[in-house]
């Protein structure tokens, strides 16, 4: 995969297909990026739980902090990791142990590394690297347009309006694949430079 | 689902705009309301806190206005976009976003007329400082970068002359010193030109001109391309710090490469107000279906009128990229290949007292101070516009005494040369 720039339909398939998902580093302070996804993710109906080994004991949403992936003790879908960069190889690390696989691993916007997606494409797990589930979610279905961002999809069809809970069609037609164009390349650059 | 790149004249219909989801209704509704009712206590806290994407209070956004943002930021190969009230107030939000008082931004000494007002006099009130560079020499530019820098400012295609903008040279100059490129894009629309391919960092418009291109509409919009990092040494504190407005938020590390969009909205246009009605929204919505269509008519137009003017024995000289001859011709050539514009000027052998005969005697264009209409336009500046600068000055800025400027419509160009060889000839 290439992970400068992701065809939508790699994105729309991963997102049409997983129910639940662990989300490493849900923090409960509600101004904090992971806590924004993790309610998000929920009210589209995801199966939800957080991991944090921070706050065990406790509820993020009515969902019960769990302290580590292989604490879960249920099979999940996908992993979401809300860590810098260099924290993501022994979260991977730990997932690659589960019984059975997840089968998406996402690293959240600003977080990349190269070395720790290859470990898991090496055993078909499918990997996004520098998105954030709840904006990609938010484009496909064109719910994030009521903030004036680009969502680079087009419909002709009347969508349902949407309600508490509700999941919603990503099946637009795309305009681009994934990112703009120019938006890539800047993130390429970085990445490179990095 | 296939993954197909749809076309410019697609997404000039297309992007942003689905039927309406209440109704069904196929043209984007005017959503003339205030204020948009919560689902409960918990949807309001949420959209206050910007955790839930969807309507507030139309100061902040507003699902019409929405459309147009959208439309435009697909049209210009953004991320993201936000309409408001004018193009001066689209330049106010985004500079919010960079500086803070003290800071300096570098602006091409060839602009509109109403944005060297703004950057000399209501800026420098803000102490935000212009420095001015020339768009002819690039190290100019370089010259003009201090440590306090925060934004380069150019136009691609420059009023009043129509003259083109090296925009990849300059864009160089601002990647170097570490601050975004802004480009005012309303002369050339993205028809004709995409800033953000040549490395522009934010776009502008005064939507008033070619974009809703009737003459009916105020509206301006900003296009964040989502291309700078700014999270790079507290340079850009609206955008890399945690937000006291918003509970500590920090703007770019929430919402990655549209964060800039983001911030003109929740800090600049619901902070200093300059929201744009959602019928003028609708208005420019119409307007952008047709800009493919109406931008090359204006550019065949403008092209066929310069060249007409090129040849007749009352003018001194003409002003035209798309002209072969023309000082910015190759510039046209690379970075407007569709047509160099409908806005250029001409000068007249007769001096001030021809200017303002010519336009005195002018039945199709009307004579006001506006460009990108449908109809065509003229103005003699040096008697207007420009009439309180002293001769030296005029001259500096492009408007010399014999200089008339045009903005040429999509009218029929037989009935535009016939009316320009009758007040000629008089």
């Amino acid at each position: 995969m290439n992970h400068d720039a992701y065809p939508d339909n790699y994105i729309r398939g991963i997102l049409n297909s997983v129910k639940s998902i662990a989300m490493v580093g849900a923090s409960p302070v509600n101004v904090r990026p992971s806590y924004f996804a993790f309610k998000y993710l929920a009210q589209r109906g995801y199966d939800m739980i957080p991991i944090n080994p921070g706050h065990v004991g406790k509820e993020l949403l009515g969902k019960p902090f769990v302290a580590s992936l292989s604490d879960i003790g249920r099979p999940v879908d996908m992993i979401d990791i809300f860590r810098n960069s260099s924290h993501i190889m022994p979260v991977v690390e730990e997932a690659l142990t589960l019984d059975p696989l997840p089968k998406v691993i996402w690293m959240q916007l600003g977080a990349r590394d190269d070395a720790a997606a290859a470990k898991a494409e090496s055993v078909g797990i499918k990997v996004v690297m520098n998105r954030c589930p709840k904006i990609e979610y938010g484009r496909l279905s064109s719910e994030i347009s009521w903030m004036g961002v680009n969502s680079r999809t087009l419909s002709s069809k009347r969508a349902p309006v949407p309600t508490q809970g509700m999941r919603l069609s990503l099946n637009r037609m795309s305009v681009g694949g994934g990112e703009t164009a120019a938006s890539d390349r800047a993130a390429k650059n970085k990445s490179e430079q990095s | 689902m296939s993954d197909r790149l749809p076309g410019f004249s697609t997404l000039a219909v297309h992007a942003g705009a689905q039927p309406d989801p209440t109704t069904g209704a196929r043209a984007t509704p005017i959503y003339q309301t205030t204020s948009f009712v919560f689902n409960d206590a918990d949807h309001a806290a949420s959209l206050f806190g910007l955790q839930a994407f969807g309507n507030i209070y139309t100061r902040i956004g507003n699902p019409t206005n929405a459309v147009l943002e959208e439309r435009v930021a697909a049209l210009e190969g953004g991320t993201a976009a936000l309409a408001v009230a004018s193009g001066h107030a689209a330049q106010v939000v985004v500079l919010q976003q960079l500086l803070q008082p003290g800071d300096e931004f570098i602006a091409a000494r060839k602009l509109y007329g109403g944005s060297i007002n703004q950057f000399t006099h209501a800026f420098k009130s803000f102490g935000w400082n212009v420095v001015w560079a020339d768009p002819d020499d690039i190290s100019s530019f370089e010259r003009a970068v201090t440590p306090r820098t925060k934004a380069i400012f150019i136009e691609s295609i420059a009023n009043p002359a129509g003259s083109i903008t090296d925009i990849e040279a300059i864009s160089t100059v601002a990647r170097k010193a570490g601050v975004p490129l802004i480009v005012d894009n309303t002369l050339a629309s993205p028809y004709l030109i995409r800033p953000i391919d040549h490395g522009a960092d934010i776009v502008v418009h005064s939507l008033t001109k070619f974009l809703g291109g009737h003459g009916n509409s105020l509206g301006g919009i900003i296009v964040d391309a989502g291309t700078f990092d700014w999270s790079t040494g507290g340079k850009y504190p609206m955008l890399s710090e945690p937000r006291p407005e918003y509970h500590g938020i920090r703007l770019q590390e929430t919402f990655g490469n549209f964060a800039f969009a983001i911030a003109c909205r929740v800090l600049g246009l619901r902070d200093l107000g300059p929201a744009l009605s959602p019928f003028n929204a609708f208005m420019i919505l119409t307007g952008i279906e047709t800009l493919p269509l109406r931008m090359q008519r204006h550019c065949d137009n403008a092209k066929a009128v310069a060249e007409y003017l090129a040849g007749h024995p009352a003018v001194a000289s003409v002003s035209y990229a798309g002209l072969p001859n023309d000082k910015y011709n190759q510039l046209a050539r690379k970075y407007a290949p569709k047509g160099a514009g409908a806005v250029f000027t001409f000068s007249l052998k007769g001096g001030y007292d021809a200017g303002v005969s010519l336009v005195s005697k002018l039945q199709l264009f009307s004579h006001l101070a506006n460009v990108g209409d449908t109809r065509s336009l003229v103005i003699h500046p040096a008697s207007t516009t420009h009439s309180q600068l002293d001769d030296a000055a005029k001259v500096k800025s492009g408007a010399g005494p014999d200089v008339v400027r045009l903005s040429v419509g999509i009218e029929d160009k037989e009935d535009l040369i016939a009316d320009l060889e009758q007040a000629l000839s008089a």
